[in-house]
């Protein structure tokens, strides 16, 4: 058996010195006369093509109209150009092309995956695309349809434990910051957009300033360019949108939302970090260790090995453009809630104090040097890591430099960046489930 | 660890589409000596590879009052052997930078690493080790138990969908085994004795029962070597032979209700039918025929019910259509959906019933048809970016009977399939007599809220 530290980290030599051009996707950026920001990498091994466009227009540009940056999002499947709802869909489907659109808080994503070999299926794949992200039809009958749709998808939140809890912990941490609303919005939001409201929004943010193209596959540097002038042609250059505010740390305060379910979701946590964050390494790294790394976290092998639980337990810091959540995660039988907690709890509370054991630092290190090759491995991975390098406006060399960034961080700097950016007595705690059964004060809220 | 197979539809459809190849793959194909079969793609685009052991056992291969065993037994293969200690196996994996888990369905349980393509005999060592020295501790037994009962109240005892779908599987088959949930019935899972487990594993897991599928960048005779050197050393096991349940006829329609907290209703609707391990040589297009189905009807936002009930008439907030070919068991084609706001389950029933009368009444359009194999022939590129799809599908054909071969071929039966022959499969299948439609009855939720600032913390129960 073979899995001694040294052997691994001169393999991993082995990989970065020579080999780095095959072993790190080599990226190419420039941006366009429009003002967009091009994210490329040549992989001309498949007959295919992944465009990914990521506008800074996700659900934290909301701003007083919560659940519109997902509506309009998702009206640009709806018609487009000459093309309704059916002809558009016919138009990537009749070619085998994969069009999608999704939107989070910071991003609204729209994605292209199209066959290269045959020049007129690529052509009919983006000019199709261009006139989704740049003439959407908004027709009001769409609009309507989409609206009852996101009406009966907030009622389908409200059935799931899990997903309660989510929402009261983002509204918790984070109150009335763009990051602290449901992305979907509420009924009472989503009922009062109009179209008027929908097209300002689009015409705001879908401009070339504020976008991001990521090209992943078979076309070549001057087609990549080709490929961006066809699909933002007819796009406004606009404006990139503002910074979004600085988060607040409040008083972390206990939620319990009463739900008949078997088991109780927990989520404890707090704002952590941006994506822009000088702690950024040590809090990933020490999160790898401490709950990020599936069964072998400290997390996973307190709550779910040693005690049997819960089925799925881990912490992540999720860094976006402001300061995204630390979060810990566990649903467990209800009348079990209490002990989970208290081990999830005392576990934060021990890491801050002792920081990482060094033989699980180095663990945690050979796993993401030595699994560096499977994160770039498929142009579906790579295509959502460049957008996302793009998109955040980290180094082109940020790939390249990551495994050697991670392979020095110290438990000393674990350690320090835990205990001043973690506040183990000052978390956010929501519990959602059966609240005579898992122990929780059961006081009815107005 | 673990998801336990597809509950859903959009799950099944994933399978089911399973889009196929046009020109033959890289593969090779060996058995060793014990009879364990080694099934090797060389995929050189990344320098990772995926290894996959599949075990031909499943929840369909369970008896009455231990359903579930197979997964409770996929969470304790990772609980120790001589030589590895509990939770060891995923400590070395990871610390050589892999990614491992297992999953097990109703003809199937199958264990992965994806890693770097040098470290391969890491996971062949390791993996080897467990197919025969599984310790099976008591103790471990009884906390993993535990997790498996999270892992059901996670996914199916708090989600209403689930539960339908369960209830739905309870009541639609009454003889064969897919009547069980893979995950297993909570009372089963809770009288499960560590004897049973060892038992089981005794019975199923040996190299003659197993393949093994790497696929990426190796070299597919060394591939074999360290196979021999490993599970080649191995000794084989007597089998038991498994006979065959036969579904009796299904003689009109069965209707069930689920009742659950829940907010909005949902139906799940299906029709027995063949699958290519059960139709005969003659009718052995009609697997394809029905693909071909449930690709027009929901093969995308132009398909029927995208373009009809979610658009169109605005009937269905979602629905959908699925049919998996590839089963070790007869299957079915299922319809789900959840009404619009405003409309009621009934008229979501009604419009469902409606599109299928139209595929009876009138082949389908030569377009159709075509953009179904387009789509396939597409997804056949696309799919090569993923080691792990690709060993997917050779593993899954090759454990519930079939050929991996069949990877090739997929599209050609697809492209053979005419107007008519959906036609027909529509008429001869989606019977009212053959159906069986379950609803979801939203129960009411009862949401009170309870907030307190400072809510004292109990103290940890230091429980083991």
């Amino acid at each position: 058996m073979a899995h001694n530290g040294r052997r691994i980290v001169s393999l991993l030599l082995v990989l970065l010195l020579p080999l780095t051009a095959q072993a790190t996707p080599e990226i190419q950026s420039w941006i366009t006369a429009k003002g967009a920001k091009v994210m490329y990498v040549h992989v001309p091994d498949l007959p295919m093509v992944d465009v990914r466009m990521v506008f800074d227009a996700g659900s934290a540009r909301d701003d007083s109209k919560p659940g519109i940056a997902a509506l309009t999002n998702t009206l640009l499947n709806d018609g487009a150009g000459e093309w309704n709802a059916n002809h558009l869909a016919e138009r990537f489907e009749n070619i085998g092309a994969r069009f999608t659109t999704s939107s989070l808080r910071d991003m609204a994503i729209v994605s292209l995956r199209t066959l290269t070999d045959d020049e007129e299926v690529l052509n009919q794949s983006l000019d199709t695309i261009a006139a989704v992200v740049t003439q959407p039809q908004f027709d009001e009958e769409e609009i309507e349809r989409r609206r009852q749709q996101v009406l009966v998808g907030l009622e389908q939140q409200k059935q799931n434990a899990g997903t309660v809890a989510s929402k009261a912990f983002y509204k918790s941490l984070y109150g009335d910051h763009p990051y602290g609303h449901n992305p979907s919005g509420n009924a009472v939001s989503v009922a009062a957009i109009t179209v008027e409201d929908i097209r300002n929004y689009f015409k705001q943010y879908y401009v070339a300033s504020n976008l991001v193209v990521a090209i992943v596959g078979a076309v070549d540097r001057a087609q990549a360019e080709k490929v961006v002038e066809q699909i933002t042609a007819e796009m406004p250059a606009g404006e990139k949108a503002a910074p979004l505010p600085k988060v607040t740390f409040s008083t972390g305060e206990s939620l319990s939302i009463d739900f008949p379910s078997t088991q109780t979701h927990i989520y404890l946590g707090q704002p952590g970090m941006s994506r822009s964050d000088p702690d950024y390494l040590p809090l990933y790294v020490g999160n790898h260790v401490f709950g990020g790394s599936g069964l072998v976290s400290m997390l996973s092998e307190e709550v779910r090995e040693k005690r049997g639980l819960s089925y799925s337990v881990y912490s992540y810091f999720s860094p976006m453009r402001a300061e995204g959540p630390f979060m810990m995660v566990a649903q467990t039988r209800n009348e079990r809630a209490e002990e989970a907690l208290g081990v999830m709890r005392e576990q934060l509370a021990d890491f801050i104090k002792n920081g990482p054991p060094e033989e699980r630092l180095e663990r945690s290190k050979n796993n993401i040097s030595g699994g560096f090759p499977l994160r770039v491995s498929s142009n579906s991975k790579i295509v959502e890591y460049i957008a996302m390098i793009g998109f955040y406006d980290y180094p082109l060399d940020y790939l390249a430099t990551f495994v050697s960034r991670v392979e020095a961080v110290t438990a000393e700097q674990i350690h320090s960046a835990f205990k001043r950016r973690v506040h183990p007595n000052n978390l956010a705690t929501v519990l959602v489930g059966n609240s005579s059964e898992n122990g929780t004060p059961a006081e009815k809220q107005e | 660890m673990t998801k336990t197979g597809s509950a859903f539809l959009g799950l099944l459809a994933t399978i089911a589409l399973f889009p196929l190849a046009v020109q033959a793959s890289q593969v090779q194909e060996f058995e060793l000596e014990n009879g364990m079969k080694v099934i090797v793609k060389e995929d050189h685009r990344a320098p990772i590879a995926v290894s996959q052991v599949w075990y031909k056992v499943g929840s369909s291969y369970e008896p009455e009052g231990q359903t579930g065993i197979s997964h409770v037994l996929e969470h304790l293969m990772f609980k120790g052997t001589e030589r590895y200690g509990p939770n060891e196996f995923s400590k070395i994996i990871s610390e050589n930078g892999g990614r491992e888990n297992a999953f097990t369905g109703r003809d199937y349980t199958a264990y992965f690493q994806t890693l770097s393509s040098d470290r391969l005999n890491i996971a062949f060592d390791l993996e080897a080790d467990r197919m025969r020295n599984l310790l099976l501790d008591e103790k471990e037994f009884q906390k993993e138990r535990d997790v498996v009962t999270e892992e059901r109240r996670l996914r199916t005892e708090d989600k209403p969908t689930a539960l339908t779908y369960e209830q739905f599987n309870a009541v639609a088959w009454r003889v064969l085994p897919y009547r069980r949930p893979i995950i297993g019935w909570m009372s089963d899972l809770e009288n499960l004795k560590i004897e049973d487990l060892r038992d089981w594993y005794q019975l199923w897991y040996a190299p003659n029962n197993a393949t093994l599928v790497v696929v990426g960048d190796v070299d597919a005779e060394k591939i074999h070597t360290m196979a021999q050197e490993t599970f080649g050393q191995l000794p084989p096991s007597d089998l038991p032979v498994m006979k065959t349940p036969v579904e009796p006829a299904h003689n009109g329609v069965t209707r069930l209700q689920v009742k659950a907290p829940a907010k909005q209703p949902y139906l799940l609707m299906g029709f027995k039918a063949p699958v290519v391990t059960t139709v005969s040589e003659e009718n052995a297009w009609e697997p394809y025929a029905m693909e071909a189905l449930a690709a027009v009807l929901d093969g995308g936002d132009s398909a029927r019910l995208s373009r009809s009930l979610i658009r169109g008439s605005s009937i269905a907030n979602s629905a959908g259509a699925s049919y998996n070919a590839y089963t070790r068991l007869p299957g079915m084609v299922m319809f789900d959906g959840v009404p619009a706001e405003g409309r009621s389950i009934k008229d979501l029933e009604k419009a469902l019933l409606s599109e299928i009368e139209k595929v009876k009444a009138e082949p389908v359009a030569a377009d159709e048809l075509k953009r179904v194999v387009t789509q396939t022939v597409a997804s056949k590129v696309y799919e090569k970016d993923s080691v792990f799809y690709q060993a997917m599908q050779i593993g899954m054909l090759e454990t519930v009977g079939l050929d991996w071969r069949l990877t090739d071929s997929y599209v050609e039966k697809l492209r053979a399939v005419t107007p008519e022959q959906v036609q027909e499969v529509a008429q001869r299948y989606l019977q009212p007599d053959n159906m069986t439609i379950a609803i979801l009855d939203p129960q009411p939720m009862d949401e009170k809220q309870a907030e307190s600032k400072s809510r004292p913390h109990v103290g940890v129960k230091h429980g083991s």
